[in-house]
């Protein structure tokens, strides 16, 4: 039998297309189980093959992370959908890895609750958001997808299903291997279901705005706001050039944003935007919809996409010499200061040295603020200039990890940090 | 060389290397280390070893390796799970002189600490300032942060704040090897690669020894409200705990008492609840001061609607703590009204909760066994207090299989044998009940992986060991070397 007819045995599955290369690599199959049953199958067929597998969701984050040096087989979770069981009484909910993230909102939204996750790329699935730990605004208030995560149900390398944690959202029973999944980007296993808490959506929500001129301003305003304790959701900054480096091409009255997310009751939420208006002073106003960016990563496929990690209140340094290193190169950066993280973006068509000098500069006054800087993604002209992960403390217990589960390095070989 | 040799070689090691003053081996003292916050298992430990330093963490825990010795850390030894239980032939690594506060960083709102330090104590370092330390478990007066972190702590407020796990940014280790690594990131939110810190914390000192802890401290909110309400009985204060969850109201905690309990309490402390009550729920509100109003008043009506027939609003500070009093000392009030009894801890989804209290109403009836309950409501973490007299012939063996009755509701559920004790030595037996042993067998992939000679606190958690190195993939197939009779898992 070939491997081809061994995975048709399972599921539905194709010879691949140049469509579905991930990164330079060209895979060979595409699978399309749609249980948990089925990927153990697959992952036991493609075991026996000694097939290498990258799992795919959505395909938004799919050149996230060093290309593998090997993909053989393509998991992919598209046909692995639906919310299992929605509990809304209890806030949980237990959803197939391969919904998309939206179609989890909507079902969600039906009883008033939500995933307290943002979706940062159209079409991203459940699974692809918690293998990337991918996070957006909302980071501030709820965490990450760490955070979210209850319990869930993995299949290994070797075709074994395990799961871990429950459907309770307290509960300390075994290790959490969630959190050590949430992250991972599918080199320990395959995530096939994950049970989440969710929250209320809350009954009233308000943006308030207020144009900044530079960082240190943005410093400034956060340590005042701080002081009110106003409790924001979220607070965002596209953030701004320096006067002396702006271009005077830049179109005015398209000042660079700070925002603050309030959410909570009607008469709180309108109480609080009041006071923030107030304390922000300037040209700040309270808007019922968010900018156009809000929820957004600053980069495309094609640009190097950096993000910068912190002690909060620190990022204010590491945006001052990103700004001076990418000087002429157009450079955006999204920043969420109360947070510590920032996500920037350098022009895919920068040359690969200025690229490089760049990420350096960064990661050097990131590392500094004892912070760190990670190249999430890079278009390949530029991507093996690059370190993308810097120094990676705890490497070697990761090694033993990936060890441990995945003793052949079938999975995503090589996509994660040191080269697992 | 056989264990007592061992040990005794390995005390001389470290008598000269951290002095003789931080190493105990008179019998007597030994003693005084046997058993945790459980009580009912207790074991006289090969050494005691009081190390001051990450430095001196490592050699102790070197010497452990190079004499192949099991060794326990322990905090203050309050955990309810039995998981500082000492081994006879092992070293109980205790860390209570690593009490120091050594940073507080309040711009990137986390402190710094070693893992002796009590949970309270960060709190009120940084309260002037109007910081706090959320996790709060009842015995946040003692209990140390290291303890905190092995399990994964909670507390009442972890309801909206959440647990350890959410607190914890950085960890500094000594792994079973005896290397120094920090886990997580530091001061940061995020760290980069697998997230071996989420795995570390709860994994109940089975992974290796925390030697410093960056916790994140949280601003103390504008405005807190603390509603006292009284009930005619469990099953309308039930009702009053989904009708707030169901308004969207994510309180900073509630809490529910039942009449024995209460009757503990008032015994206990004088705490004064309304007469007569079948039930109190206590609901605390934080946040901004006109969010906190709103939210009060639809609690205020949720809780008429379900038939509250007294309701009390703490004024201030002191009324607020008058009203904790009788929660917080639940524990230990039962005392009062039973010569012994078993604190439990299972998890339920919030929804059973009538359900499963109807469930050990009749169990205690079947049986005869009293049960008073104290829980957190909010998110269904049921602590059943199992009330028996030791004296009297079967009682405790009865006590002893309602409490394990109690556990097969959660699980029947869909719930958690432990939501904030841990599972420790006391409830390994319960593990498999919830999980597969491929479940168990991946879960130890990471033991492995972190300690493959399994020296760091063995025997806990897991009711099977994992033989590490050239293993089978499956867990249900048994080991060569155990099926050719070379091995014991144990």
């Amino acid at each position: 039998m070939t491997a081809l007819d061994d995975l048709r045995a399972v599921c539905e599955a194709r010879a691949a297309q140049p469509t579905d290369r991930v990164a330079d690599v060209e895979p060979r199959f595409v699978a399309y189980p749609t249980s948990t049953d089925e990927v153990s199958r697959v992952l036991r067929a493609a075991s026996a093959h000694e097939l290498h597998v990258v799992v795919r969701g959505g395909g938004t984050k799919l050149h996230w992370g060093a290309p593998p040096t090997a993909a053989d087989l393509i998991l992919d979770t598209s046909r692995l959908t639906g919310v299992v069981e929605h509990a809304a009484g209890d806030l949980i909910a237990v959803i197939r890895a391969g919904t998309p993230l939206a179609e989890v909102q909507r079902v969600l939204g039906e009883h008033g609750q939500r995933l307290p996750l943002d979706e940062m790329l159209p079409g991203a699935t459940l699974g692809g958001v918690v293998a990337t730990g991918a996070a957006g605004p909302l980071r501030l208030r709820h965490g990450t997808a760490r955070d979210q995560v209850i319990g869930l149900t993995v299949v290994r390398a070797d075709g074994v299903v395990a799961h871990s944690g429950g459907k309770v959202v307290k509960n300390v029973a075994g290790y959490d291997l969630g959190r050590l999944l949430t992250g991972s980007y599918g080199t320990l296993g395959v995530l096939t279901e994950i049970a989440v808490k969710l929250t209320p959506v809350p009954a009233a929500r308000a943006y308030v705005r207020r144009p900044v001129r530079s960082p240190g301003e943005v410093r400034d305003l956060s340590v005042r706001l701080k002081q009110e304790r106003l409790a924001p959701t979220a607070m965002e900054v596209e953030c701004p050039e320096p006067d002396s480096l702006r271009r005077p091409a830049r179109v005015p009255g398209h000042p660079d944003l700070m925002v603050l997310l309030l959410e909570g009751p009607a008469d709180g939420v309108a109480a609080r935007a009041e006071k923030a208006v107030q304390v922000l002073g300037g040209d700040a106003r309270a808007d019922a919809e968010p900018p156009e960016w809000w929820g957004s990563y600053p980069f495309g496929p094609e640009d190097v996409a950096l993000q910068v990690v912190t002690p909060v209140g620190q990022l204010f340094g590491p945006v001052y010499s990103m700004r001076d290193a990418a000087r002429g190169t157009g450079m955006r950066i999204f920043c969420s200061p109360a947070a510590g993280v920032l996500h920037a973006a350098i022009p895919g068509d920068v040359d690969p040295d200025r690229a490089v000098e760049i990420v350096n500069a960064a990661r050097t006054v990131a590392m500094s603020h004892g912070g760190h800087c990670t190249v999430l993604a890079a278009p390949p002209k530029i991507r093996p200039e690059l370190d993308l992960w810097g120094p990676v403390e705890g490497i070697g217990l990761m090694r033993a990890v990936k060890q441990e589960f995945d003793p052949a390095g079938r999975l995503a070989p090589g996509r994660f940090v040191g080269g697992i | 060389m056989e264990v007592p040799a061992r040990l005794a070689a390995v005390a001389e090691r470290l008598a000269a290397s951290l002095g003789p003053h931080a190493v105990l081996s008179d019998p007597a003292e030994l003693r005084t280390y046997e058993c945790d916050g459980l009580a009912r298992y207790a074991v006289s430990p090969g050494l005691v070893v009081l190390p001051e330093s990450t430095e001196q963490v490592a050699e102790v825990v070197r010497a452990c390796r190079d004499a192949d010795l099991p060794f326990v850390a322990r905090g203050s030894g309050t955990g309810l799970s039995g998981g500082a239980l000492p081994r006879s032939d092992g070293v109980l690594i205790v860390t209570s002189r690593m009490r120091r506060i050594l940073e507080v960083d309040l711009d990137a709102e986390c402190a710094v600490v070693e893992p002796g330090v009590i949970n309270l104590a960060i709190s009120r370092e940084v309260s002037p300032a109007h910081y706090h330390y959320a996790p709060d478990p009842s015995s946040q007066q003692i209990c140390s942060i290291g303890g905190n972190v092995a399990e994964n702590s909670g507390g009442a407020h972890c309801l909206k704040y959440g647990f350890t796990a959410h607190h914890v940014t950085g960890l500094e280790i000594v792994t079973p090897d005896g290397d120094v690594v920090w886990l997580g990131a530091g001061k940061c939110r995020q760290s980069t690669g697998y997230d071996l810190l989420g795995v570390f914390i709860g994994s109940e000192g089975t992974l290796g020894i925390a030697t410093k802890v960056v916790v994140r401290l949280v601003q103390t909110q504008q405005c807190v409200e603390t509603i006292l309400a009284a009930f005619p009985d469990m099953a309308s204060a039930g009702e009053a705990v989904s009708a707030i969850i169901a308004a969207g109201i994510t309180p900073a905690a509630i809490e529910m008492m039942d009449a024995l309990s209460i009757e503990a309490a008032e015994q206990a402390v004088d705490c004064r609840y309304p007469d007569g009550a079948g039930a109190v729920l206590i609901v605390e509100l934080d946040g901004p001061a006109d969010d906190v109003a709103a939210e009060l008043a639809a609690v205020t009506a949720r809780c008429e609607q379900s038939g509250a027939f007294e309701l009390r609003r703490a004024a201030d500070e002191y009324e607020r703590g008058e009203m904790w009093k009788g929660r917080k000392s639940a524990f230990a009030a039962v005392g009062r009204i039973s010569p012994d009894y078993i604190v439990q801890d299972g998890v339920i989804p919030r929804t059973a909760l009538p359900e499963v209290l109807a469930d050990i109403a009749a169990l205690s009836e079947r049986t005869g066994i009293r049960v008073a309950n104290v829980f957190h409501a909010g998110d269904g973490n049921l602590h059943p207090l199992v009330l028996y007299d030791e004296s009297v012939p079967g009682q405790g063996d009865a006590a002893e299989e309602v409490s394990g009755a109690i556990l097969d509701l959660c699980i029947g559920h869909g719930g958690s044998i432990t939501g904030e004790h841990g599972v420790g030595v006391d409830k390994a037996k319960h593990l498999p009940k919830m999980f597969t042993a491929d479940d168990l067998d991946t879960m130890q992939l990471v033991r492995c992986a972190f300690d493959p000679a399994q020296r760091c606190n063995p025997g806990k958690v897991f009711p099977t060991p994992r033989l590490c190195g050239e293993v089978p993939r499956r867990g249900t197939t048994p080991h060569p070397a155990q099926a050719a009779g070379l091995a014991e898992a144990f």
